[in-house]
């Protein structure tokens, strides 16, 4: 390989982590959210609203539904508000952290409704206010699984990373297509996809031993 | 009391005072000065749920008082309506009708702020400990007072006290996942207590223990019965349980109150069906061979099987038995304990003289003719 690929290469694979980093932070930022809420406005959770948890239930599946290789394209003018361009690295993290987001809360929701309902009337009859049960309860003993659900995302999230291109954000999936497929480069495509394998396999490593640690107690 | 009808209810002073009277005498120092607060009052508590099957009745017009450092057990079988009867005490459910009234307020219409401040006045404990996995032991006592805003020195100082008070000093810094189920229960205590409430409210407490460990646990509740003076509202469905600790049963039966009233007198004289069948693990059935032998009519030369129960002041008197009954008498079957200073139990007597069962029954015993046997012989 030349200097300037291996050059190109270094550019991808932080363009990827950067991508995957800033809109995995977006996800959990609003994920969490947004899971606690179709976690306890339910008819019978602490904040109940039913109307609006089936309301925000249908746009989270909308989202799901889509895929994000069409997100990606639907989102243009929407991207096109937030980051004032429909090009380049920023261009992608819009649509991935739109896509990521309802992705990771609906698997947070799923650890979220394992807390048993014991320790939420435990709390409550200790004097918790609502907020409390939030903050002491559900997210501390949900954390081991919103990890787990973390480290999916992320991978799914770095796969998706690579449609990127469509965008010119570039990235690794980029680079494999341009050069590993298009211009027939096998050993390109072959140092790609071991750099994403090794990219998956670290990501999947700290989460699990994160979630090792935190079930350990 | 101001002409509310308690179901089969006595004065509550009255309960107040028994309670008190049989309470083991304290070889410590007595508590420094007696609590007032801490009466419950049921008035006409009623639940319905709506399911699928349409209208549950959990509970029917319970109406029922329990005075200050009283130790109260609800008993029942599984459904009778035991848990939702406890849990309207801290409203983790609402009655359908009626009030619940603690130190005489009625908790119906506290806003968040005075539910909040109820709870913390009531601590509670749970058949499954229900304590946080992500805490350790200190942080799980210490969350009550965390979440009102007690400063850190002070919060530590009642954390370490209330961990003293259950025996777990040294369990301080353990994630519950580390604790046997006994000591678990024993952290669900002191967290019900570090906010230093008023009443306990014990959710089958003992029922996930095994017997030793509901012993220990018991003894626990009624130490702190003693010293901190608290009224402890308890439900199981173990008839041991209460007979270990509690001063007055109420026994559901289907949402409503079958029967209540001190326990010897429950236990030695049960009025109602279902708190025969509670009791019934408690009590011997008749030896088989006798069974198998017993007829309903006298037949020559056939001895009056005869059960006499005990609930009372005084133990039986041997001596006035055998000569009431006029002849010979066996004694097949007895068993008799002290609860509260009474004498409860009962006997098995085979007599010779058929007439025995009305004379035993003049000197005032509870008899109860089972049949009659022949001699073996």
């Amino acid at each position: 390989m030349s200097p300037q690929m291996i050059d190109r290469l270094w550019q991808a694979a932080f363009d990827t982590l950067f991508m995957v980093g800033v809109s995995a932070s977006v996800a959990v930022t609003a994920g969490i959210p947004l899971a606690l809420f179709l976690v306890t406005s339910g008819a019978t959770g602490i904040f109940p609203a039913p109307r609006a948890n089936r309301a925000v239930g249908i746009v989270v599946n909308g989202f799901r539904a889509v895929p994000f290789i069409v997100l990606l394209v639907a989102l243009i003018p929407f991207t096109r508000l937030v980051v004032g361009t429909t090009i380049g690295v920023w261009a992608a993290i819009v649509p991935l952290a739109v896509s990521a987001t309802p992705f990771f809360a609906r698997i947070a929701e799923v650890s979220l409704r394992e807390v048993d309902p014991g320790l939420i009337e435990a709390a409550q009859s200790i004097g918790c206010r609502r907020r409390h049960i939030l903050l002491h309860v559900l997210l501390p003993e949900a954390l081991p699984g919103i990890v787990g659900g973390l480290t999916i995302t992320l991978v799914s999230m770095i796969g998706a990373s690579a449609v990127a291109g469509a965008v010119g954000a570039g990235g690794l999936g980029d680079v494999a297509i341009r050069y590993g497929y298009q211009r027939f480069d096998t050993t390109v495509m072959t140092v790609v996809i071991a750099i994403l394998i090794a990219l998956v396999c670290l990501v999947q490593f700290a989460g699990d031993s994160a979630v090792r640690r935190l079930r350990a107690r | 009391m101001d002409g509310l009808a308690f179901v089969g209810l006595h004065d509550a002073e009255a309960w107040a005072a028994r309670a008190a009277a049989s309470r083991p005498v304290a070889a410590a120092p007595a508590p420094a000065a007696p609590r007032t607060g801490g009466t419950v009052r049921f008035e006409g508590v009623s639940k319905t749920y709506q399911s699928a099957g349409g209208e549950v009745r959990a509970l029917e017009d319970i109406s029922l008082a329990v005075p200050a450092g009283a130790i109260v057990g609800i008993i029942g079988r599984s459904g009778a309506g035991k848990s939702s009867l406890l849990r309207t005490v801290n409203r983790l459910e609402e009655p359908t009708s009626g009030r619940v009234l603690i130190d005489g307020e009625p908790i119906a219409g506290l806003g968040t702020d005075g539910l909040v401040a109820l709870r913390r006045r009531i601590g509670m404990i749970f058949q499954h400990f229900n304590l946080l996995s992500a805490k350790t032991v200190r942080q799980n006592v210490a969350l009550p007072l965390r979440v009102a805003g007690v400063d850190r020195a002070e919060t530590a100082r009642r954390v370490e006290e209330a961990l003293r008070l259950v025996g777990l000093e040294g369990k301080a810094d353990s994630y519950p996942s580390r604790l046997s189920g006994g000591q678990k229960q024993r952290v669900g205590i002191a967290r019900a207590l570090v906010s230093d409430p008023e009443i306990l409210l014990c959710d089958e407490a003992t029922s996930a223990l095994d017997p030793e460990t509901t012993l220990s646990i018991l003894g626990l509740l009624r130490d702190i019965n003693r010293r901190l003076g608290l009224t402890i509202i308890l439900i199981t469905h173990e008839m041991s349980v209460i007979r270990e600790i509690c001063s007055e049963v109420v026994v559901l039966e289907a949402g409503r109150v079958a029967e209540t009233g001190p326990v010897w007198r429950v236990f030695g004289a049960p009025e109602h069906p279902a708190t025969r069948a509670l009791l019934a693990p408690l009590t011997r059935a008749l030896p088989e061979d006798l069974a198998g032998r017993v007829t309903p009519h006298p037949v020559p030369g056939a001895w009056a099987l005869l059960r006499i129960a005990l609930a009372g002041r005084e133990a039986p008197d041997l001596s006035a038995l055998v000569a009431a009954a006029g002849g010979p008498v066996r004694l097949l079957q007895a068993e008799i304990d002290r609860i509260q200073g009474h004498a409860v139990g009962r006997m098995l007597v085979a007599a010779e003289r058929p007439e025995a069962e009305a004379r035993l029954r003049a000197i005032g015993l509870n008899v109860e003719g089972i049949g009659h046997v022949a001699a073996d012989d």
